[in-house]
């Protein structure tokens, strides 16, 4: 950072200081205790407002890590409800908890020993049968998964199903801490997308002919031919280059087809 | 015609057997097996504790979902199943305070009280085909062969849940009989496989079975049919186990309703997955010249 920047920000901090005191004031309440927090902070903005240095359970905050995990309560609503603390903005009144990492039982397995089978995740995850259908882990999910079918797809034998339902998930665990009969649901499915993806879905043909055309050394003199090429030329040949367009079909090809 | 259709999730793994005949004979029969879409465990047996209710929410969230489908009939196949669900159905109809509970707890956004009838194929098969009917559909008349027919205890058990007469049930036998088969009556037909008492004590399966084995083979069954995959298993596991124990004993080919009933609608021998029996029919079926002389399936009764 320049000492320009530096000497810029004190500035800028006191527009916002200015702005701050604009901003409404809600209250909120973090492990019980009150706070004064401008409105339209995210919890996690909040809990660092009101002067929390979060080290852990803080990781991306863009929603997809699964680090946030956090349940809350309005007064006067039994509901218990979830979120992620850097997506949701705070609300008047909400008593909020953090759960950024629940314990869950892990099968370890070696993968590449493993089949398509129905069986291969009961056997990992016997305790699948535990489900009672009480239907909270799919209450406490932020993502809006329906984590109960997920579980019921497990049950079934559709592992594809539980892959693709599962989908969304981000492992935050909100599920595993709600659950009755303390399965690891994230687990289970992250077991489902594993075999979906490996041994589930078909193969993509023109993928592994492409990698033996290249491992083949099919394109080799092209890439010599690019190393060769000097900055200038290299520039214009990016620049005039053939851009699929938008709404291209599945059967364009480019003019110059001598890289095909 | 659509019948709202519930599998259960062992017919989606071990006892394919089971569901993929009856999916196939039912569409030949004119009736479309519509899966309802969002389905959970049944709850896999009936807790019989009476403050034991979280094991009700499993069956009846099943039935709450096919209600908010607008649908009033739920065909079950697997006998387990249709005892479990038909019970918890029963106690959302009979108990007001159990029924508050269950629907607060539930949480599905209606109330449900026992409006969802709970049938089985047999009844569908009798009571909406016709036995006559069914009878004229037949193109392969399941003719000489001799057949004990099974019910276990949970398609009759208790009482107010039997889709039959209780002391004396004729449907599987009438059923065997629209099919051109011979029911072969015999005394322990309703006497219980072991149910899950064999998987606290797996070492009894012999004694459970033999009483059912013997009594059917006594009586000149060369065949038994079922419509359990839990009375399967059993009677499966203890028919290995007492040729191991008795000298003489002759296992017999266990087979699901529903694959005899696609065998007589002439559906093919590929849509009963014999593969999956315990215990080959395939030599059986060949000597009454239901399964022609080329055909062959691997049985997976072999590896128990």
């Amino acid at each position: 950072m320049s000492t320009k920047q530096r000497k810029r920000k004190p500035a800028k901090t006191a527009v916002k200081e200015e702005k701050k005191i604009a901003a409404k004031l809600i209250p909120i309440y973090i492990m019980g205790k009150r706070y004064e927090i401008p409105e339209g902070l995210t919890i996690m903005k909040a809990m660092e407002y009101a002067g929390y240095i979060l080290i852990r359970g803080c990781g991306c905050r863009g929603g997809t890590c699964g680090a946030c995990g956090t349940v809350y309560r309005k007064p006067g609503d039994y509901k218990l409800q979830v979120a992620l603390a850097c997506q949701k903005t705070v609300e008047p009144d909400m008593y909020i908890a953090q759960i950024p990492f629940f314990p869950a039982n892990r099968a370890t397995y070696d993968f590449a020993g493993l089949t398509a089978a129905p069986e291969e995740v009961f056997k990992l995850y016997p305790e699948l049968f535990r489900c009672v259908a009480c239907n909270s882990c799919t209450k406490a999910c932020p993502q809006g998964i329906e984590v109960m079918d997920a579980i019921s797809a497990l049950k079934q034998g559709n592992i594809a199903q539980a892959a693709q339902l599962s989908f969304d998930c981000i492992q935050c665990g909100l599920c595993t801490s709600r659950c009755f009969g303390e399965l690891a649901q994230y687990h289970m499915f992250q077991l489902a997308r594993r075999i979906y993806g490996a041994m589930i879905v078909p193969r993509a043909q023109h993928l592994t002919e492409m990698v033996k055309a290249v491992g083949e050394g099919r394109y080799d003199r092209f890439l010599e031919e690019l190393k060769r090429t000097k900055e200038d030329e290299l520039k214009k040949l990016y620049e005039e280059r053939e851009v699929e367009p938008m709404a291209a079909g599945e059967d364009w090809k480019p003019k110059d087809r001598r890289y095909l | 015609m659509s019948l709202a259709y519930y599998p259960g999730c062992t017919l989606k793994t071990r006892a394919r057997n089971l569901e993929e005949p009856a999916v196939a004979s039912m569409e030949a029969l004119g009736f479309k097996l519509d899966e309802v879409p969002r389905w959970n465990c049944c709850g896999a047996v009936y807790s019989l504790a009476d403050d034991d209710l979280i094991h009700q929410v499993a069956p009846v969230r099943n039935l709450i979902r096919v209600k908010k489908q607008g649908k009033n009939e739920l065909v079950t196949l697997c006998a387990f199943c249709l005892n479990t669900l038909k019970r918890a159905n029963l106690l959302m109809r009979q108990d007001v305070a159990k029924r508050d509970t269950l629907n607060a707890f539930i949480d599905e956004g209606i109330d449900y009280s026992g409006e969802v009838k709970v049938v089985h194929l047999l009844e569908v098969l009798r009571d909406e085909v016709g036995w006559a009917a069914l009878s004229q559909k037949v193109k392969l008349p399941l003719r000489g062969l001799k057949i004990a027919p099974y019910y276990g205890c949970t398609l009759l058990r208790p009482r107010e849940i039997a889709i039959d007469n209780v002391e004396n049930p004729t449907i599987l036998g009438e059923f065997l009989k629209a099919l051109g088969a011979s029911p072969v009556d015999f005394p322990e037909s309703t006497r219980c496989c072991g149910s899950y008492q064999v998987v606290s004590s797996p070492g009894d399966i012999a004694e459970y079975t033999r009483p059912i084995l013997n009594s059917a083979l006594k009586n000149g069954a060369e065949a038994m049919v079922l419509t359990c995959p839990l009375c399967d298993y059993n009677l499966g596991r203890g028919q290995k186990e007492l040729a191991k124990k008795q000298s003489g004993f002759r296992e017999m080919p266990l087979l699901y309703f529903t694959q005899l009933l696609a065998l007589a609608l002439g559906l093919g021998p590929q849509v009963c997955h014999f593969e999956l029996n315990h215990g080959s029919p395939e030599s059986l079926l060949k000597e009454k010249h239901l399964l022609s002389q080329v055909e062959s399936f691997q049985p997976i009764g072999g590896q128990k």
